[in-house]
């Protein structure tokens, strides 16, 4: 792949682009707001996801009110509680960790680690964030129109998310498809950017087998992405359609208030077979990122390198494309064909595999490293907890007998919060501690990370741990209260009472993280450009934080692999993926294969 | 060398020697726009064969009632399939440098996209005077869907074509128009088969 | 090191709740032993890996903390031990998936002596229809469905008039008899959970979806809506009862039929149901 003539038509190797091409900024507008360089519009593709996501976890705490001190808080009333459902669960998925994932570590990283200037085609990049901030607007916006938000459930499953009855139809649920919608297009852009960077604009050097895999990671979620949304943007028009024009796709015949509404062939099961051809690769576009990110954060504070490498590329990669045929898992008690049932559960426990493979890969990292106990490296370590406890009890979920009595009961919520909102969270306060330095070129407050990283992680646990067992009890989820039942125990009672109040607390000590962030920018210790000793190509930078264009007047050139830590024979305990074999100083090479595979 | 080749490679093995004088190690040898267009129709790709998917299980339903197919549809058709032919000679007209066939080939690209656009809606006009309403059905609903996503991307289409326009109209050289036509070329040879398939499915129905 | 001693604390302390704690599935009633079973052993695999695989991971982060004076390994990859890792696990994959999919083949397999009970759900209540004397349910239709024939059913369908229909009341089983539960919605989805017999199922409107049972235990049960059906999800309860036959007999032998409570209805006499959108009446071919 690295000889090749390109074909007739102007072509530049998009990482020879002179620097004269690279797009210029002219005034503070176009600097600073209307911004087409990645890295900016990486900042504000973070800023605007947190902030969203903070509305989406003050909507956690008024649930967990209402569910710990049922009757107590009459102001939450059962309408308000299924919208804070709604909109908390589609701002944590969605408008939070897709974008930050993607928008954010996406376009700051990408470019800095594969060896490129910016992306290749910054001015769609620019308009993903503003398309992707309009639809933050449409969705916050829905809280404040007649009726209020929507209140179907984040699954917005049809015909109850369009018919009366379910809060929001008057207008909450059109804004939410709209904003949906707009999301996925600005997303597209976005994401044509990634993939197409990662593929063209690589450095020299910079093979494919070399890309660190935090690039990796994000390289095959933005190609789920890609492929994924367009089956929630055809199921989003399609129920846009189905409210605003009265078409039936989604209806079939319904008797409500004597009316009869919608026609003998619409299909509730056609859209949640798009929903989840969409959900279910939407989980690991949260996960691949995260993935890839960990094994960076890993090895570099274990000055290993990461173990097995090839192999956790291959998981990467078969794990994206067994998500595609995952989906009906979501669906056993649907009411599609039980027969599905068989498939599915086999394809599910298939994935099984190579997502283990990557969590003994992560440990045996560890194995024999040396490593340093840095906050990013508590929260990986935290990480692989609760993605461990979440990925196994998957296999309850996945394993379709089993699935049937634990489906829509607290065990799920269990589940996948422990699995995709508190693991990929950890991570993304591994990925802050880790790189805030090389964005901001100083650290952030080393106790107050000990603080927040110890409440947070222990509090998260003792959130979720205990929430499965309400699940095994009975209790189904999306319950505005339970009330009076034979089978619930009264001392289920206190457990949600217990939960309420770790929320209260792992909410307080986010807090403390958002403080921490906001001093250190200014006061924070001087990192210097490579505080941790890392060898990826974005610590390699002239300046810090890294300066339009990103490497001064020559590109770097690239070596090695990005895991070259306490190779033997080596002086330094690391070797920077761009360092000339001339320079590196020790009595071997950083990159002689003698005595080892 | 395949993907699977490179994807084998053990990344600590390589001899760092083989990286001085060698171009960036890009996936493609063709211009980014390229590549990006490709993929960008992959995702299109994924739309409508999600929304054929969910056509064709509606229609094995039994109670589904087809839609008829009026006439116009075939000129509509034809339409399309000139301006594809008219793009096509406004790429190889800028392949040769003739500006002037260029010129010609975009302009009737796009009017001939246009007078397609306006064949849909007229048709669109046609079947409600008939009574067949989006809401009546979900043949209809289908047929209105699947026409008005694949115009949507037309007039997108058609947003790309006025930008070559207009740089011609600015008196834009043919090489650094080239690009843009071809992308546009692409594009519309794309497009007219998805049209076509959706056709062929409207028939089949 | 002290993540370390968080880690096995926290390993610890969940096993120790997982046998102490008072939270556990209610006793069951129903044939679905082979679903909890299937679940016991997911737990002992899934809780040996998460133990195992923790305790490592602590033993680690203890062993090689660091210290100035030492330096960490270099291995790139070691692929028989990957080899290894990947086949156990798959090993441990096989033995959850062959119990949880036998026990599937028997939810999917209805037995030949299974009487047909049905469920109609609608905001936010739950109702019921048993076969009468003839043991066939009616057919019905959404259509027909109005104030004076609730279920929708077709009154030309003679197996239909002396169908029994048990509004806002428990519904009550056979103790011992398979019954298979079919579905039905008249407006959105909703989902017939009764903690006890393990099995649910989603309603859908415009299908009829189902599910089979064997009560084992009499009892009365809560019967609770396990899917969003609107802003009453919660309230949507009834109850189930299950009676040993003498009892159930006696119970049946109290209940009406259509023909009985809805006798205008059950005669064809009833007004269709209002169509919203006038725009359909046109007929297409
Ligand atoms: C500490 C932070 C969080 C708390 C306390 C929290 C709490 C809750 C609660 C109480 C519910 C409603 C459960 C129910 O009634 O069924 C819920 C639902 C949900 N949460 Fe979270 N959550 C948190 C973070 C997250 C994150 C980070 C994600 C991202 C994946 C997430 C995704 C969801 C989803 C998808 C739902 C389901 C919504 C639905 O049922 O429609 N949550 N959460
Ligand atoms: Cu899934
Ligand atoms: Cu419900």
């Amino acid at each position: 792949m690295s000889n090749g003539v390109f074909d007739d038509v102007q072509v530049i190797p998009p990482a020879e682009v002179d620097d004269v091409e690279l797009y210029h900024a002219h005034s503070f507008i176009t600097k600073y707001v209307f911004s087409q360089d990645a890295k900016i519009i990486a900042i504000q593709y973070s800023a605007t996801a947190i902030t969203i996501g903070l509305v989406g976890l003050v909507l956690s705490w008024l649930m967990r009110l209402q569910l710990g001190f049922p009757d107590t808080f009459s102001f939450i009333s059962p309408d308000q509680y299924y919208q804070f459902v709604t909109m908390h669960g589609m701002i944590m998925v969605i408008y939070l960790l897709t974008a930050l994932f993607l928008g954010g570590f996406g376009n700051y990283l990408i470019p800095l680690m594969v060896g490129a200037r910016d992306m290749v085609f910054p001015y769609l990049n620019m308009l993903s964030y503003w398309i992707y901030l309009l639809a933050v607007l449409i969705l916050t916006a829905s809280f404040f129109v007649p009726g209020g938000a929507s209140g179907a459930g984040w699954t917005l499953y049809p015909p109850q998310a369009i018919l009366p009855g379910t809060p929001g139809v008057e207008w909450g649920i059109i804004l939410m498809l709209v904003s949906l919608v707009l999301f996925i297009i600005g997303f597209t852009m976005g994401g044509l950017n990634y993939v197409v960077t990662v593929l063209q604009a690589r450095t020299r050097g910079m093979t494919l087998m070399r890309l660190p895999l935090t690039v990796w990671g994000i390289f095959v979620a933005t190609i789920l992405a890609l492929l994924a949304f367009p089956a929630l943007f055809v199921g989003g028009v399609m129920m846009l359609l189905d409210r605003v024009i009265g078409t039936s796709f989604f209806m079939p015949e319904i008797i409500q208030a004597g009316e009869l509404l919608g026609t003998d062939s619409g299909s509730p099961l056609l859209f949640q077979h798009l929903f989840w051809f969409f959900g279910h690769p939407e989980v690991y576009i949260v996960a691949l990122p995260a993935f890839g990110i960990v094994s960076d954060v890993i090895s570099t504070h274990a000055r290993k390198n990461i173990f097995g490498y090839r192999m956790m590329v291959w998981a990467i990669v078969g794990i994206g494309g067994l998500s595609f045929i995952v989906w009906a898992h979501h669906m056993y008690v649907s009411g599609m064909n039980p027969y599905f049932g068989f498939f599915f559960a086999t394809t599910t426990l298939i994935i099984a595999v190579p997502t283990a493979l990557k969590v003994y890969n992560w440990v045996l990292t560890l194995w024999k490293g040396n490593i340093h106990m840095t906050i990013p490296m508590l929260f990986c370590v935290a990480f692989i907890l609760t993605f461990l406890n979440g990925g196994l009890t998957g296999l309850f979920l996945g394993n379709v007998v089993v699935a049937v009595p634990l489906s829509d009961t607290m065990f799920v919520v269990a589940h996948f919060h422990m699995v995709m909102g508190v693991a990929p969270i950890l991570v993304i306060f591994a990925a802050i501690y880790h790189w805030f330095p090389k964005m901001s070129g100083r650290m952030l407050h080393e106790g107050w990370g000990q603080f927040h990283f110890w409440v947070t992680f222990l509090g998260s646990y003792l959130i979720y741990f205990p929430m499965h067992y309400l699940g095994f009890v009975g209790v189904p989820r999306r319950y505005y209260e339970i009330g009076e039942t034979s089978f619930v125990p009264p001392s289920a009672a206190t457990l949600n009472e217990f939960i309420t109040i770790m929320v209260l607390i792992v909410g307080f000590a986010q807090v403390v993280f958002i403080i921490n962030i906001l001093v250190s920018i200014f006061k924070g210790k001087e990192s210097g450009p490579n505080p941790w000793n890392a060898t990826t190509l974005e610590w390699q930078t002239e300046t810090t934080p890294p300066s339009h264009g990103n490497f001064g007047d020559e590109l770097p050139v690239v070596y090695r692999w990005a895991y070259a830590y306490s190779v033997p024979g080596v002086d330094a305990d690391f070797v920077p993926q761009n360092m000339h074999p001339d320079d590196v100083k020790g009595s071997g090479s950083a990159d002689d294969p003698s005595g080892h595979h | 060398m395949s993907i699977f080749h490179e994807l084998a490679k053990k990344p600590w093995l390589i001899n760092p020697a083989e990286v001085e004088g060698v171009p960036p190690p890009a996936a493609f040898f063709v211009p980014v726009g390229k590549v990006g267009l490709r993929v960008f129709l992959v995702v299109v790709t994924v739309v409508f064969t999600l929304m054929l998917i969910a056509y064709g299980d509606r229609m094995l339903f039994s109670t589904w009632r087809p839609m008829p197919e009026p006439w116009l549809l075939w000129l509509n058709t034809a339409l399309l399939i000139t301006s594809s032919l008219a793009m096509q000679w406004a790429k190889s007209s800028a392949k040769q440098g003739n500006s002037d066939g260029m010129r010609d080939g975009l302009l009737w690209g796009g009017v001939l996209t246009i007078a397609f656009l306006a064949g849909q809606l007229y048709v669109w006009q046609q079947l409600v005077d008939l009574g067949y309403y989006a809401t009546s059905g979900t043949a209809n609903a289908f047929f209105y869907l699947l026409t008005a996503i694949h115009g949507l991307h037309m007039m997108g289409g058609l947003v790309a074509w006025g930008r070559s326009v207009f740089k011609m109209w600015r008196g834009g050289a043919v090489a650094d128009l080239r690009l843009s036509v071809e992308l546009c070329t692409t594009y519309w040879h794309y497009l007219l088969l998805v049209w076509l398939v959706l056709f062929a499915m409207l028939l089949f129905s | 090191m002290v993540l370390a001693v968080a880690l096995i604390v926290l390993t610890v302390g969940s096993v120790i709740f997982h046998f102490w704690s008072p939270w556990w599935w209610t006793p069951i009633a129903s044939n679905w032993g082979s679903i909890d079973n299937a679940l016991l052993i997911t737990f002992w695999i899934t809780g040996v890996v998460y133990v195992a695989v923790l305790f490592f991971t602590a033993y680690c982060l203890y062993k090689f903390r660091y210290r100035a004076d030492r330096r960490a390994d270099y291995e790139p990859e070691n692929t028989k031990l990957e080899l290894w890792l990947s086949g156990l696990t798959a090993l441990g994959v096989v033995a959850l998936l062959t119990p949880g999919l036998i026990a599937w083949n028997e939810f999917v397999t209805v037995p030949e002596n299974a009487v047909e009970m049905e469920v109609l759900g609608k905001q936010w209540a739950w109702s019921y229809r048993l076969p009468g004397k003839d043991g066939k349910l009616g057919t019905t239709k959404t259509k027909l469905v109005t104030d004076d024939n609730p279920f929708g059913i077709n009154p030309k369908d003679p197996n239909g008039k002396d169908d029994i229909l048990i509004e806002g009341e428990n519904l009550h089983l056979p103790l011992g008899q398979p019954v298979k539960m079919l579905l039905r919605s008249t407006d959105v989805l909703h989902d017939f959970y009764v903690p006890e017999f393990r099995a649910k199922m989603d309603l859908v409107p415009g299908m009829v979806t189902y599910f089979w049972i064997t009560p084992t235990r009499t009892g009365t049960f809560d019967v609770l809506c396990a899917e969003l059906c609107g802003v009453n999800h919660y309230g949507m309860r009834s109850n189930v009862t299950v009676d040993d036959k003498a009892a159930y007999q006696k119970w049946l032998g109290k209940q009406k039929t259509f023909a009985a409570l809805y006798p205008k209805a059950a005669a064809g006499e009833q007004l269709a149901a209002v169509r919203k959108d006038s725009k359909s009446k046109q007929s297409v071919q």
